[in-house]
C-alpha cells in the first residue's frame, strides 16, 4: 500500500472504531463529536472536489448543507403542524426529505452555477458568497419555518430498517455515507470527467483547445457536489434535529474552505483531516480556555506559513506536490 | 447495638449518601463574542446565589458547570449535549437567546431532565412546545413590549413610529408593543441584524423626524442599543420625541451610556418584570451583595438568573437531595416556593410566571450613577398570550 | 415624496458611502498590487477604533486620541506585514484566505483580551455635538456633517497621493504590471509595506471616524469586511477610482433602499408583504447590484488597465 493509502485506510479505521468504542465505554458524547465530524467531512469533500480538484473556489457551499437540512425541516414541521399537504411533502419520510433536498440542490446549482461560472477567480469566489446570502436572507424572512430562530426538526426521517434515533445507527449511516463518498470521488477523480475538470484547473486553454467545453464539465462538477453538500445536510438534519439560517452564512462556508484547505486540497483525505482537526482541536481548546480561539488562529496561521499542501502535506500525502497526483 | 438501633444508623447512612450526592447544574450562557458581557452577568449573579446558599440546597451540595454558546445555536446545542453526556447534570438552565434556547431544548427534553430558562421567552416554548419538565424565571418575550403599549395608552399617545431588529425576538417584540398600544403606527423599521448587523440608523431617524410620530418605541438589545441611543441624541430627536423602550436600556448600557455622556438615556422609560429598586428583602440583598462584589448594579438578566438558582435549590431543598423521582421534583419546580427577587409569583400551566410588570425610568442615583427606578406597576399578575396554546 | 426627507437621506448615503470608501480603498490597494486576499482588513478597522477609543480617555479628547491612533494603527498593519502578509506573497489566494482568516481570530481573540468583551463607548467634545439646522425639516447632526468633510479630506488626499507624487506612480505602475516595477529596479519590498500601511491607517481611520456613532466594538469589523469586497468587486480590483464611485453607488443605494424600499414595495404589493420583504430585500440589495455589475462588466465598472 502506499504511504497515502495507509493513512487513509488508519484514519477512517479510526473513526470507525474509536467513537463507537467510546460509546459503549460510557462515553456517549464523543460519538456526537464524530458523528459532527463525519458529516461536516463529507460536506467538505463535495467542496474539496470543486475547489481543490476543480479550481472553483465556491463561497456559498453552506448553502447546500442549509438546503438538504431544511428538505428534512420543513416536510417535518408540516407533518406535525399541518398544512402543505401537496404531493404529499408533509412527512416524515425519509426517501422524501432525501429526493427534495437533492432535488433543489441540484436545481439551486444549476441557476446559480450557471451565472457565476461565467466569472473567474475572485469575482467567482464573491459571486457564489453573493447567492448564499441572498439565500440566507431569504430564509431569515420566512417566519413560519422560525427565521432566524431557526427550525427545531421534532422526528427523524424514517428511512427502511433504520431507527435515526438511535446514536449509534445515525453514526454507522454517517460514517458509511463518507466511505461511499470518498469512494465516488476517487472514481470520479480519475475519470476522463475528473482529467478534464482537473486539467481546466490548471490550463484551461489548452483543455478548450482539445475540444472541450470547459463550461459545461464544470456547471455537471457544481451540481454534483452541490447535490453531495445536500445529502450532508439531510444528515446534519437529522443529527442536530434542528436547523437556522445562521448555519448556512458565509462564515459556515468558510469554515468549510478552511476545513479542505487545512486537510490539503486536491487529496481525498484531505478533508476528513480538516474537519477532523478543526472540530477536535476546537473541542480539546475550549475545555481549557474561553478563549480558544487565539491558539486556534496561531495554530491556522502556522499551519499555511511552514506546510504548504496543509495537514496533508505536513503527512507527507501527496508525494507529487499540491494538487498533483492520483488521489 | 439493637437491631432496631442498627436499623437506625443504616437509615441515616442512607439517607445521609443520598443527600451528599451532588447536584449538579449546567448552565448556559454567552461567554464569548461581544454579548459575552450579559453572560457575565449572569455568570456573577449565579455565582453570587451559589455563595448566598452557601454552596448547598438544604444539606445537599450543588454545582453548577457554566457552558460558552458563542451566540450559535449549534454550538449553543453542543455545549448543551455536552452538559447532559459528559457531565450527567441533573439540571440545564440559563440562556439567553431564543435561537439557541430553540435549539437545545430537545436534547434536554428527550433525556427526561429538567430545563430552566433564565432570559429566552420564546412563544412556541410558552404556546405549542411547552413541556411539563420545562420551567422559565424570565418571561415570555412579548409580555414586556406589550406592557409598555399599554403605558403609552395610559398617557393617550396617538402616534408612535416602531424600530426593532429585523429577527425573530424584534419581531415578537414589536408585534407585542402593536397588540395592546391603540394609536396610530406610523411607521415602522426592522433593520438588518446578524452578524453584520445595522448599527447606523440615520436613514431610520430621518424618517421618524418626517413622520411626526409622538413617541418612539425600540428594541436594540447588546451593542446596537448604545449605538441608537447615541444616535437619538444626536439627530436632536431626544428633545422632541420621547422614547420608549424595551431590553434596550439597562444596568449593562447605561455606565457605558455614562461615561461617554449620551443624556438621552436619561428619563427614557422602559418596562421589565424586575427592577433594582423592587422593595423585598431578597432583592435587597441581591443588588447590595451584587454592587459591593462586582460594583455597579445587576441587571435583569443577572436576576433571573439568580432566581434559576434559587429555584432550583428550593426544589431540591424539598424533595431532600433526592432527584431520582421527577415527579416530586416536577412538583416542587412548579410550586416556586422561594424568595425570588421580584417578589413572590406563581407558575400558570405553560410554567411561565404570572408576574407583574412595572414601568421603570432611567435616574441618576444618590452617588450619580444612571440606573433606573420603578415609577409604577403596569401589569398584576399578568398571564402570557401563548398561555392557552399549552396544552398541559 | 418629502423633499427633505430625501435630501437628508441623500447625505446619510453619502456619509456611508465615503466611510466605505475608506475601509475600501485600503482593501483594493492592497489586493491590487499586493494580490495579497486580506481578511483581516475589517480587524484593522476595529483595532484603530479600539486604540482610539481606549486613547481618548487617557489624553481626555477625541481629535487628539484620533490623530495619536493613526500611527498606532499603521505600526500595527506594519507588524502584520512584515510577519505575515510578506511570507505569503508567493503563495495561491487560498491560502491568503486560510492565513488571515487565523489572523482574524488571534485579532478579536487578542483585542477581548485586552479591553473586555463589551467595548468601548466614545464620548464626543462638545463643539462636535449638537445639530445643523437647514430648514424647517432638513436637520443634521453635526457630526456626521464632519465625518463627510473627513472623508472627502481623506479621498483627496489618496487622489492627489496617487496622481501627483512618486510613490503614487509606483502604486498605479504596481496595479498595472507588478513585475516590471520590480525588474526596474525600485524596492519593491518597501512599496509593499508601504502600501499594506497606508491601508490599515485608512481602515483603522473610518473604525475612528464611526465609533462616536455607534461604539468600538469587538464585532464591527464584520459589520462591514463583505460590504467592502463587496464595493471593491464592484469598483475593479486594484482601482482607487472605482471603489470611491462604488462605495458611493453602494452606500447611496443601501441607504435609500433602507429608506424608501417598503414605500416603493407598498405601491406594487400589499402593505403587509411590503412591510415583511422590505427588511430582507434591502439586505440583499448590495448582492444583487453586484450580481448585476458582474453580469454587464465582470471585470467592475473602472478595472485598472493590465499591460
Amino acid at each position: 500500500m502506499t504511504r497515502s493509502n495507509w493513512i487513509t485506510t488508519l484514519v477512517l479505521a479510526a473513526l470507525a472504531v474509536v467513537p463507537l468504542g467510546l460509546y459503549y465505554a460510557g462515553q456517549p458524547f464523543w460519538l456526537d463529536i464524530a458523528s459532527r465530524l463525519v458529516i461536516l467531512a463529507i460536506a467538505a469533500a463535495s467542496l474539496n472536489f470543486i475547489l481543490g480538484y476543480g479550481g472553483m473556489v465556491s463561497f456559498g457551499h453552506a448553502a447546500y448543507l442549509g438546503l438538504g437540512a431544511y428538505a428534512v425541516g420543513i416536510p417535518v414541521h408540516h407533518s406535525i403542524f399541518g398544512g402543505l399537504d401537496v404531493l404529499g411533502l408533509a412527512t416524515s419520510n425519509g426517501w422524501v426529505h432525501l429526493g427534495l433536498g437533492l432535488l433543489v440542490c441540484a436545481v439551486f446549482a444549476l441557476i446559480t452555477g450557471a451565472v457565476s461560472l461565467r466569472t473567474k477567480g475572485v469575482y467567482f469566489i464573491m459571486i457564489t458568497m453573493a447567492f448564499s446570502q441572498m439565500l440566507y436572507y431569504a430564509l431569515i424572512s420566512i417566519s413560519t419555518y422560525g427565521g432566524d430562530d431557526g427550525l427545531t426538526i421534532m422526528s427523524r426521517s424514517e428511512l427502511p430498517g433504520l431507527a435515526l434515533d438511535d446514536p449509534v445507527q445515525l453514526y454507522a449511516l454517517c460514517f458509511v455515507s463518507l466511505l461511499v463518498v470518498l469512494a465516488l470521488l476517487r472514481m470520479v477523480v480519475n475519470s476522463r470527467f475528473g482529467q478534464v475538470l482537473q486539467g481546466a484547473r490548471g490550463n484551461p486553454q489548452r483543455v478548450t483547445m482539445l475540444g472541450f467545453n470547459i463550461f459545461h464539465y464544470q456547471l455537471v462538477a457544481y451540481v454534483l457536489a452541490a447535490m453531495v453538500a445536500g445529502y450532508a445536510g439531510f444528515l446534519l438534519a437529522n443529527f442536530t434535529a434542528y436547523i437556522s439560517p445562521e448555519m448556512m452564512d458565509w462564515t459556515r462556508s468558510g469554515e468549510l474552505m478552511f476545513m479542505v484547505i487545512l486537510g490539503g486540497v486536491a487529496v481525498l483525505v484531505g478533508p476528513v483531516l480538516g474537519a477532523a482537526a478543526f472540530i477536535l482541536v476546537e473541542e480539546l481548546l475550549s475545555h481549557f480556555t474561553v478563549y480558544w480561539q487565539l491558539p486556534f488562529g496561531l495554530m491556522l496561521m502556522l499551519v499555511v506559513l511552514y506546510s504548504k499542501g496543509g495537514l496533508a502535506q505536513w503527512l507527507r500525502l501527496n508525494q507529487s506536490g499540491p494538487g498533483g497526483g492520483k488521489p | 447495638m439493637k437491631v432496631s438501633q442498627i436499623a437506625l444508623v443504616a437509615a441515616a447512612l442512607a439517607t445521609a449518601s443520598v443527600a451528599s450526592a451532588t447536584v449538579k447544574i449546567g448552565f448556559v450562557t454567552t461567554l464569548t463574542t461581544p454579548a459575552a458581557i450579559i453572560g457575565k452577568d449572569m455568570e456573577n449573579s449565579v455565582n453570587l446565589a451559589m455563595e448566598h446558599l452557601g454552596g448547598k440546597a438544604g444539606s445537599t451540595p450543588l454545582q453548577v458547570i457554566f457552558a460558552d454558546d458563542g451566540f450559535k445555536p449549534d454550538v449553543g446545542k453542543q455545549a448543551t449535549d455536552r452538559l447532559l453526556k459528559q457531565d450527567n447534570v441533573d439540571f440545564v438552565a440559563g440562556y439567553i437567546w431564543s435561537h439557541v434556547l430553540l435549539a437545545s431544548q430537545k436534547s434536554v427534553l428527550d433525556a427526561g431532565k429538567f430545563l430552566i430558562t433564565s432570559n429566552a421567552g420564546p412563544s412556541p416554548m410558552a404556546g405549542k412546545l411547552c413541556n411539563k419538565n420545562f420551567f422559565s424565571t424570565a418571561g415570555q418575550n412579548d409580555q414586556t413590549p406589550m406592557a409598555l403599549g399599554e403605558v403609552l395608552n395610559k398617557k393617550g399617545v396617538k402616534s408612535a413610529y416602531v424600530m426593532a431588529p429585523n429577527y425573530a425576538a424584534g419581531k415578537d417584540m414589536a408585534a407585542g408593543f402593536e397588540r395592546t398600544f391603540k394609536g396610530k403606527v406610523v411607521g415602522k423599521d426592522l433593520t438588518k441584524w446578524g452578524a453584520d448587523a445595522q448599527l447606523d440608523f440615520s436613514a431610520e431617524l430621518a424618517k421618524v423626524r418626517a413622520s411626526n410620530a409622538e413617541a418612539i418605541f425600540v428594541f436594540y438589545p447588546g451593542a446596537a442599543g448604545p449605538a441608537f441611543i447615541k444616535q437619538y441624541e444626536q439627530s436632536g430627536l431626544s428633545k422632541t420625541v420621547p422614547l420608549y423602550s424595551v431590553f434596550t436600556v439597562d444596568s449593562l448600557s447605561l455606565p457605558r451610556l455614562q461615561k461617554a455622556n449620551f443624556q438621552a438615556a436619561v428619563g427614557s422609560r422602559t418596562t421589565q418584570l424586575w427592577d433594582p429598586t423592587l422593595d423585598n428583602a431578597a432583592n435587597k440583598r441581591y443588588v447590595a451583595d451584587y454592587k459591593k462584589k462586582f460594583g455597579g448594579y445587576p441587571s435583569y438578566y443577572g436576576a433571573q438568573a439568580y432566581d434559576a438558582i434559587m429555584l432550583i435549590a428550593s426544589a431540591v431543598k424539598a424533595v431532600g437531595g433526592d432527584v431520582s423521582n421527577p415527579d416530586k421534583v416536577r412538583a416542587a419546580l412548579k410550586a416556586a416556593n422561594y424568595e425570588s427577587v421580584r417578589g413572590k409569583y406563581t407558575y400558570g400551566n405553560n410554567h411561565f410566571p404570572i408576574q407583574n410588570f412595572y414601568l421603570r425610568e432611567v435616574v441618576k442615583d444618590s452617588e450619580g450613577n444612571w440606573t433606573t427606578k420603578v415609577v409604577e406597576t403596569v401589569y398584576t399578575n399578568h398571564v402570557d398570550a401563548y398561555a392557552a396554546e399549552c396544552k398541559m | 415624496m418629502d423633499g427633505s426627507l430625501l435630501l437628508m437621506q441623500v447625505i446619510n448615503g453619502l456619509q456611508l458611502g465615503l466611510l466605505l470608501f475608506m475601509v475600501a480603498s485600503g482593501l483594493t490597494l492592497v489586493f491590487g498590487i499586493l494580490d495579497f486576499v486580506n481578511l483581516a482588513h475589517a480587524s484593522l478597522y476595529m483595532v484603530g477604533a479600539m486604540i482610539c477609543a481606549w486613547l481618548s480617555y487617557l489624553v481626555g479628547g477625541f481629535v487628539v486620541a484620533v490623530l495619536l491612533a493613526l500611527p498606532l494603527t499603521a505600526l500595527v498593519g506594519w507588524a502584520i506585514e512584515r510577519w505575515v502578509a510578506r511570507r505569503l506573497y508567493a503563495r495561491n489566494h487560498l491560502d491568503h484566505v486560510l492565513a488571515t482568516f487565523g489572523l482574524i481570530l488571534v485579532l478579536n481573540t487578542s483585542a477581548h483580551l485586552l479591553w473586555g468583551p463589551e467595548g468601548i463607548p466614545v464620548a464626543l467634545p462638545d463643539y462636535l455635538k449638537g445639530q445643523l439646522v437647514l430648514g424647517d425639516d432638513l436637520v443634521l447632526p453635526k457630526y456626521r456633517v464632519i465625518i463627510i468633510a473627513a472623508g472627502l479630506l481623506a479621498a483627496l488626499g489618496l487622489f492627489w497621493l496617487v496622481t501627483r507624487t512618486k510613490l503614487g506612480m509606483l502604486i498605479r505602475a504596481g496595479a498595472s504590471n507588478r513585475q516590471m516595477v520590480a525588474a526596474l529596479g525600485i524596492n519593491i519590498e518597501l512599496l509593499f509595506t508601504v502600501v499594506f500601511s497606508l491601508g490599515a491607517v485608512l481602515a483603522g481611520l473610518a473604525g475612528m471616524l464611526i465609533t462616536p456613532i455607534t461604539e468600538a466594538s469587538l464585532g464591527m469589523g464584520n459589520a462591514i469586511i463583505i460590504t467592502a469586497f463587496v464595493v471593491i468587486i464592484v469598483g475593479g480590483i486594484g482601482s482607487i477610482k472605482g471603489s470611491f464611485v462604488a462605495a458611493l453607488l453602494i452606500g447611496m443605494i443601501d441607504t435609500l433602499g433602507r429608506s424608501f424600499l417598503d414605500v416603493a414595495l407598498g405601491w406594487v404589493f400589499s402593505a403587509n408583504a411590503a412591510e415583511n420583504s422590505a427588511p430582507a430585500i434591502s439586505a440583499m440589495l448590495i448582492y444583487i447590484i453586484m450580481a448585476l455589475v458582474l453580469a454587464v462588466k465582470p471585470q467592475g465598472l473602472f478595472p485598472p488597465k493590465v499591460r
